[in-house]
């Protein structure tokens, strides 16, 4: 009785995802496969990798060097906002950090537009500061420019993750290190960041599937090819209405999300294994 | 000793002033494109400000007001949708012995946790054979998707801190089921609800791609409006509609910590 309620005040919203959500992926996997005569085939995969392959490398190599940049970035800044001692800064920085979470991507790709550009404020204050010469400033936006975006707009938000699981560590694990004479450095990389990893993980896996799936940006910043390989699936489906291929790179995109989660569960099973 | 310690304080200083820049100095360029009125290479400002534009976008009958008009339709419709859907639907999973929970809840993640443009593409090729696409409704429904997840995990945390103890004393005085919900939970759930809906709109009036997908060409947003405009290298309008989008996203954000109290974000995903 409370059980069967239970369902039915589930069901509503279960409908919904299986219309929003399930049905567009069962099509989309299915797609995939299809021929236009109705016979299953996997000649969308193969042409769409012969066509796209370049797209794909290209996606593949700007999301990680995003990812790097973020990882970076976000270490320093979360590092920092644990262990530093300068109090006026840590509480600078933890206002400034934020900013860019909540700030739309099509805007982020505007800013990047006008940010980015040979014109822009970047290069404008490069050659005011003597960091470049006039002649040198050209545009950055390229894959550059994509993995400035990306990064920029994604930071915050596996900052703010990891600051938060760092700042869950027990304290005095640091004071111990920092009483037995450890540097702040080798208590971020030795203390803090091996217990915060997990987070770091979701957050990345996140960031990942953010700039996966987003198409504003790379359609703003980047004009010819290669390009990724939203902006790849939105043309084929604009100028030739084929979903064959479209829905092919959409599998494209599933399988390299999939085999990055796939690669955070092994280690997380193996930290499980041998603590 | 004095010397060094003066020595960190500007090299951090230094090194905070770079992080400023990199984080406002693209926002003070788009502040700076949205009064320009002529600005040309290689002119580091400039050469003209004024409103010249402002007055173009939001003369009436100009593109701008339709496409806030229907944004704002539209992240209340989806705000509405996702909410009604998502309230008894957390309160039983947070509340109910529910067969197959976790596979519900599994469900309830997968759209965030994969590439959402495919999901996007194929709704457009759905909602074109049921006649949705380039309707308002068909809109809405591509919005709801990903408010309707957010929705439902805030709202089963939030209804998860609610103190059932409540519950059960009024049940026990004689308080009907619906009664007790309305009364007593609802009153206690309200904080995350708010917060849950704010999320859901916010989601909404940044959406891109479904909108872009669905709505385009017939209805227009904000986000795409603003697209438009940068594409056809108008970034004065581009830059005016990008400010606009701005201001619910930063203001929402600097509320919603008073909405989301700690206790709830704990629970999400429990």
């Amino acid at each position: 009785m409370q059980s069967a309620r239970g369902t039915l005040l589930v069901l509503p919203a279960l409908t919904a995802i299986a219309l929003l959500y399930a049905l567009p992926l069962a099509r989309s996997l299915i797609t995939a496969f299809r021929s236009n005569d109705g016979s299953w085939t996997t000649e969308h995969l193969a042409r769409a990798f012969s066509l796209y392959g370049r797209d794909v490398l290209f996606s593949i190599g700007v999301v990680s060097a995003s990812l790097v940049l973020i990882t970076v970035i976000s270490i320093s800044i979360a590092g920092y906002l644990v262990l530093g001692t300068t109090p006026w800064a840590v509480r600078l920085l933890r206002w400034l950090y934020r900013w860019p979470l909540f700030i739309p991507f099509v805007v982020s790709g505007q800013l990047a537009r006008s940010f980015l550009s040979t014109n822009g404020m970047m290069n404008g204050v490069l050659v005011e500061t003597g960091l470049l010469a006039a002649a040198n400033a050209q545009s950055f936006l390229d894959w550059r420019g994509l993995v400035l975006t990306f990064a920029w707009k994604q930071t915050p938000f596996v900052t703010l993750l990891l600051a938060g699981a760092m700042a869950a560590i027990d304290r005095s694990h640091i004071e111990a290190a920092r009483n037995m004479g450890a540097g702040r450095l080798r208590c971020l990389f030795n203390i803090l960041l091996p217990q915060a990893a997990p987070t770091l993980w979701v957050g990345l896996i996140l960031s990942l599937v953010a700039m996966l799936s987003v198409l504003s940006v790379p359609l703003m910043l980047i004009a010819g090819n290669p390009t990724m390989m939203t902006s790849m699936m939105a043309h084929r489906i604009t100028y030739y209405g084929d979903y064959g291929i479209a829905n092919a790179l959409g599998l494209f995109s599933y399988a390299l999300t999939a085999v990055t989660a796939w690669v955070y569960l092994r280690l997380t099973l193996r930290r499980e294994a041998n603590p | 000793m004095k010397a060094s310690t003066l020595l960190t304080q500007i090299g951090l200083g230094l090194m905070l002033g770079i992080v400023a820049f990199i984080v406002f100095g693209p926002l003070l360029n788009l502040a700076m494109w949205a009064f320009a009125e002529q600005w040309f290479y290689p002119n580091r400002f400039p050469t003209d400000w004024g409103f010249a534009f402002w007055e173009r976008v939001f003369r009436p009958r100009a593109g701008a007001w339709v496409s806030l008009f229907n944004t704002i339709i539209v992240a209340l419709l989806a705000v509405l949708l996702s909410m009604a859907l998502a309230i008894p639907a957390g309160y039983a999973l947070a509340r109910q012995a529910l067969p197959a929970r976790n596979v519900i809840m599994l469900l309830f993640l997968l759209p965030q946790a994969f590439p959402n443009l495919p999901i996007f593409v194929n709704i457009a090729a759905i909602f074109y054979q049921w006649g949705l696409n380039g309707t308002l409704l068909g809109v809405v429904l591509v919005h709801s998707l990903p408010g309707l997840v957010y929705a439902v995990w805030i709202a089963t945390a939030t209804f998860a801190t609610v103190d059932r103890s409540l519950e059960e004393a009024a049940r026990n005085l004689g308080a009907s089921p619906l009664r007790s919900f309305k009364d007593i939970t609802l009153p206690q759930a309200l904080p995350g609800l708010l917060a849950a809906s704010i999320f859901v709109f916010l989601d909404s009036i940044d959406e891109f791609t479904g909108t872009f997908f669905v709505g385009a060409p017939e209805i227009t947003t904000l986000p795409l409006l603003m697209f438009n405009a940068s594409m056809g290298g108008n970034y004065q309008v581009a830059a005016i509609t990008a400010l606009i989008l701005l201001i619910p996203s930063v203001g929402f954000m600097l509320i919603i910590e008073r909405f989301l109290k700690a206790d709830v974000l704990s629970r999400i995903g429990r």
